[in-house]
């Protein structure tokens, strides 16, 4: 089916949402990971020192790498799970902007300082 | 006139690429809201899809050189630890502004916030590429998909603006310098 063809279908989707749920729901969790992992890295030096992947860098390499491969192999799966699939979305969006904001928050210093 | 090498590579990473993304993030917003905003969907042509389908995935581009070279080359100058006695602390910038109370928060809330809200860009705005060039005009029919398209783009814009803010500002009070110097051009002597 074409692009045009696809543009007629108006109401009617063509493709089922579960692959963009699965991409949104991932890139949450992504920022999430890499938010968690850069606030236990600032309060644990045993992990601060574990993820210090390459040293020039210091522990962002380890926060942003393992952050990374969270999110890829979150992606995989949901991928895998929901790609060909309609789902239900509206929690899981509201989830993944929850996780969007939290990891924003977590990120914020200030905050970070309280714990 | 003339420029470091260190920073150059500063200015490659900031204003080549943090810059262009910036300036690009808010392009796509408009762009997108345009074509899938949650009101009234406009009319997208497959000329006009396929030409935000390259300008996002060069934002994906721009948005991940600009992390990597931010983290692997000019991070690394920046965070160099000075050795034992050194008074002149230019070839140290986190060390240069950790020195002073009037320019520690630069270090502590700035680079400490940048470098990790930065990486929220490249990954938001990845997933919007994708999510926009597997669905097309098939958008229209997912209300949900395009408001969390358009929100995760507002986060890339957002880190990014944040990110290049504090970097911008760091850059003002202790900017990456050292390296080869690069003559750009011989002023007159007057």
């Amino acid at each position: 089916m074409n692009n045009s063809d696809r543009s007629l279908s108006f109401g009617v989707p063509v493709i089922p949402n579960g692959s963009g749920v699965a991409a949104i729901l991932a890139a949450a969790i992504g920022c999430f990971s890499l938010a968690v992992l850069a606030f236990a890295g600032d309060k644990s030096v045993a992990i601060k020192n574990i993820l210090n992947f390459y040293k020039p860098t210091g522990p962002l390499s380890g926060v942003t790498t393992v952050a990374i491969l969270i999110w890829f192999v979150v992606w995989g799966l949901l991928e895998w799970r929901w790609g060909k699939k309609t789902v239900v979305m509206g929690r899981t969006i509201a989830v993944a902007f929850v996780l969007l904001g939290l990891s924003l928050l977590l990120t914020f210093p200030p905050i970070v300082d309280i714990f | 006139m003339e420029i470091t090498e260190r920073g150059l590579w500063t200015l490659i990473h900031g204003m080549g690429f943090g810059a262009l993304y910036l300036l690009a993030c808010s392009g796509a917003l408009v762009e997108l809201y345009r074509f899938v905003g949650p009101s009234t969907p406009g009319e997208l042509t497959a000329r006009s899809e396929r030409f935000l389908k390259f300008y996002l995935l060069t934002m994906v581009v721009l948005a991940w050189v600009a992390v990597l070279t931010g983290a692997y080359v000019v991070y690394p100058w920046y965070r160099a630890a000075a050795p034992a006695g050194t008074v002149d602390l230019a070839a140290f910038p986190q060390r240069l502004l950790m020195s002073s109370p009037s320019t520690t928060g630069w270090h502590s809330l700035g680079m400490e916030w940048k470098e990790h809200i930065a990486w929220f860009a490249p990954i938001s705005i990845t997933m919007v590429a994708f999510v926009f060039i597997k669905y097309g005009r098939d958008l229209k029919n997912h209300r949900q998909l395009r408001a969390g398209m358009l929100s995760f783009a507002l986060a890339s814009f957002i880190a990014a603006g944040v990110a290049g803010f504090f970097g911008a500002m760091i850059s003002k009070y202790a900017p990456v310098q050292g390296g080869h110097t690069i003559q750009l051009s011989h002023g007159e002597e007057k």
